[in-house]
């Protein structure tokens, strides 16, 4: 019996991306910290608490790799993005983006790396601009970084990715609100593609969009890793999209890195008792799994960032907590090849709990 | 006597690009203490199904144009507006997708838990207060007397949620709509919403409409399904007959589109291709079916009724008897 999921079989790995790529790493996030000060009082500000939106984070994507960064409302998923992307400036703690600490740099050292760097979000109601025509979108960047100066080969080059996104060329001289959600999501990734980056980041990008959209997105989003070898951070919350589609998996809790492993070994043996308890509360669309299954409803709700419990953040909700739990921050261990975790009672070839 | 009887609903909005066919004839009944889920894509049409039975379609540019809804006996839709005022909140609750918009941010969880207890029941202050207390317990909101004080932005989402399922349970309705109750909630807070949900409408003996675009929360909890799309139920039958032995093609569709935790993972996802369709340009033939793998030329001219297929089990489409099941052997 399959386990981790409260008594579902995780099915057996059947896709392009069981094999992790070997690589070595495009983008290295070390020590990573961000805070975001409160502040009280309205001429003298001061400073009375900090949210630790991410507290130390540290792991590296491969090139080529699918890696994907997963946990619920407010764990730091999207701040982890916005840092590595610069727009964000960490509190503490180096991105190294092939190499080159990108957190050194001056806004004018970062431009040719913003060009590598792309990103597409989530709402593609609100990410493109409604007064500008798709073609003038997705030509916005070109312009910005100098790519194709002559006004016709830009135009080209639009009509190009519009077709590489699926989109009829035509749609250069319509508006946005003449699309619908999944054409203009196809157009935030067209626009992604314009200055030949090697690195985007999918912000929650097919979270917006209806099953039956957010396919043709996810089969888009592979068919041009392909094709033009790129390397993604797909950061989501939907986790058989991301058991779908990514090669790695980071699950992120409260700004922690709680588990950091292979999709396949991720799904088939989550030790992380918080990665359990949300792999245990996806529902299963089969009335007769899901009557068999056993739901480990996690108690209690995600505590604030401004004052997290002490020691290991998870502890309060944690079913398998242990009195030296809210002592220390537990550390990650490589309890199997590959296969990390934040937590002490998870000794490796056993389950915690059982 | 049914509950509930939806007879051929059609709720149209009149805009500038035209009228905009959102309800065209829907038809279902929800038996006492029962669980129907209406599953369907945005814009096809369920969330207006559901403001409909409450008559909830501002006008202009909605309006309900045919068909009848009885309620316990009670045409809905010849009641006066004070009549219907007197049905919301008491006989029917709601519980809406946004727990933020829904709540009024100026009034206390108090005062918007007694509000409905005062206007429906005629209870006093200290009953009001009493029975608003019982129902946070009820729905399980640790320390209720300090909450009772507070706003709803001092509440998480998850709260929000469970103040809002305590306002719908204040009058003791015979029915609950609760549309997208779970989406803006996280994964965790969705399972502890839906057992909480589940647990109250069993033991309290409420029927219950969820709406929702999520074909994995109706699994586990609903006793019968609708799947709409471009306004009209295309199949409905109990959760198993929806899920294991699926007889249109769009429910197959849209089982197949998504990923599953207990499935293996596949090479590549089996997407519905193109848009739905426009609904002010609907022509008399099944509107799935430039989507549609199993059209064939009388899917253009004839719009199918929605045909017998098994006990309970009905489906709209010509081809229902030669649909493959959903999930494809492992090769």
């Amino acid at each position: 019996m399959n386990p981790g999921v409260g008594e579902i079989e995780i099915g057996t790995p059947a896709a392009s991306t069981a094999e992790v790529p070997a690589g070595e790493p495009l983008v290295e996030v070390r020590n990573l910290k961000k805070y975001f000060p409160v502040t009280e009082g309205i001429l003298l500000q001061r400073t009375v608490a900090d949210v630790k939106a991410v507290d130390d984070v540290s792991f590296e994507i491969r090139r080529g790799e699918t890696l994907g960064l997963v946990g619920e409302s407010g764990c730091g998923k999207t701040t982890t993005g916005r840092c590595i992307l610069q727009l964000e400036r960490p509190t503490s703690g180096q991105i190294l983006y092939d190499g080159v600490d990108l957190s050194g740099l001056d806004q004018k050292a970062l431009v040719p790396f913003r060009r590598r760097m792309q990103v597409v979000f989530q709402d593609p109601y609100s990410s493109l601009n409604p007064r500008m025509k798709i073609g003038q979108i997705i030509a916005e960047p070109m312009y910005v970084h100098g790519i194709e100066p002559n006004a016709a080969k830009r135009r080209e080059r639009v009509a190009h990715l519009l077709s590489v996104c699926g989109l009829n060329p035509g749609f250069a001289d319509r508006y946005p609100h003449e699309m619908s959600g999944g054409q203009r999501q196809r157009v935030g990734i067209a626009r992604a593609l314009a200055v030949d980056p090697e690195f985007i980041i999918c912000d929650e990008a097919v979270s917006a969009l209806d099953v039956s959209i957010q396919a043709q997105v996810i089969n888009l989003l592979e068919d041009l890793r392909e094709e033009f070898n790129l390397t993604y951070l797909f950061i989501a919350h939907d986790l058989s999209v991301v058991r779908h589609i990514c090669h790695r998996v980071a699950v992120m809790y409260l700004g922690h890195l709680v588990e950091f492993a292979p999709t396949d070994e991720l799904f088939d043996r989550p030790l992380h008792p918080y990665t359990r308890a949300l792999l245990s509360a996806v529902p299963v669309p089969d009335p007769e799994v899901e009557q068999a299954r056993k739901h480990q409803v996690v108690r209690g709700e995600v505590p604030s960032p401004i004052n997290p419990p002490s020691g290991c953040v998870f502890h309060p909700r944690c079913p398998i907590a242990v009195d030296t739990c809210p002592l220390q921050v537990p550390a990650l261990r490589e309890v199997r090849p590959g296969h990390w975790v934040a937590c002490t009672e998870v000794r490796e070839g056993e389950r915690p709990g059982q | 006597m049914a509950l509930l009887e939806v007879e051929e609903l059609q709720t149209h909005f009149f805009t500038s690009a035209g009228i905009v066919r959102a309800v065209d004839g829907v038809s279902y009944t929800v038996e006492e203490g029962e669980t129907v889920a209406v599953v369907g894509e945005s814009g096809c049409g369920k969330s207006v199904s559901a403001l409909s039975i409450l008559r909830l379609i501002p006008w202009p540019p909605g309006r309900i144009v045919g068909g009848s809804i009885r309620f316990m006996g009670r045409d809905l839709l010849g009641l006066s507006d004070a009549e219907i005022r007197q049905v919301r909140g008491r006989d029917i609750g709601m519980v809406f997708q946004e727990p933020m918009t829904s709540l009024n941010p100026v009034l206390t969880i108090g005062r918007q838990l007694t509000e409905p207890l005062e206007a429906h029941l005629d209870k006093n202050d200290q009953q009001a207060r009493e029975r608003a207390l019982e129902l946070l317990r009820l729905v399980g909101i640790s320390d209720p007397q300090r909450r009772l004080g507070q706003y709803p932005h001092h509440l998480s989402g998850g709260m929000r949620q469970r103040v809002m399922i305590a306002m719908a349970l204040a009058c003791e309705p015979k029915l609950i709509i609760a549309d997208e109750p779970t989406t803006a909630l996280d994964v965790t807070i969705q399972a502890q919403i839906l057992e909480l949900m589940k647990d109250l409408t069993q033991r309290l003996g409420v029927a219950l409409v969820i709406i929702t675009h999520n074909l994995g929360v109706v699994a586990r909890y609903a006793d019968r399904v609708n799947v709409m799309y471009a306004g009209r139920i295309i199949e409905t039958g109990s959760a198993r007959d929806i899920y294991h032995d699926p007889r249109h093609p769009y429910t197959l569709a849209l089982l197949r589109s998504v990923p599953r935790l207990d499935q293996p993972r596949r090479a590549r996802l089996d997407p519905v291709e193109g848009q739905p369709p426009d609904l002010t340009r609907l022509d008399g033939g099944c509107p799935f079916r430039p989507r549609c793998r199993y059209a064939i030329q009388r899917c253009a001219t004839d719009y199918p009724p929605l045909m017998e297929t098994g006990p309970g089990h009905r489906s709209a489409c010509w081809r229902k008897d030669d649909l493959e099941p959903p999930l494809r052997k492992a090769s």
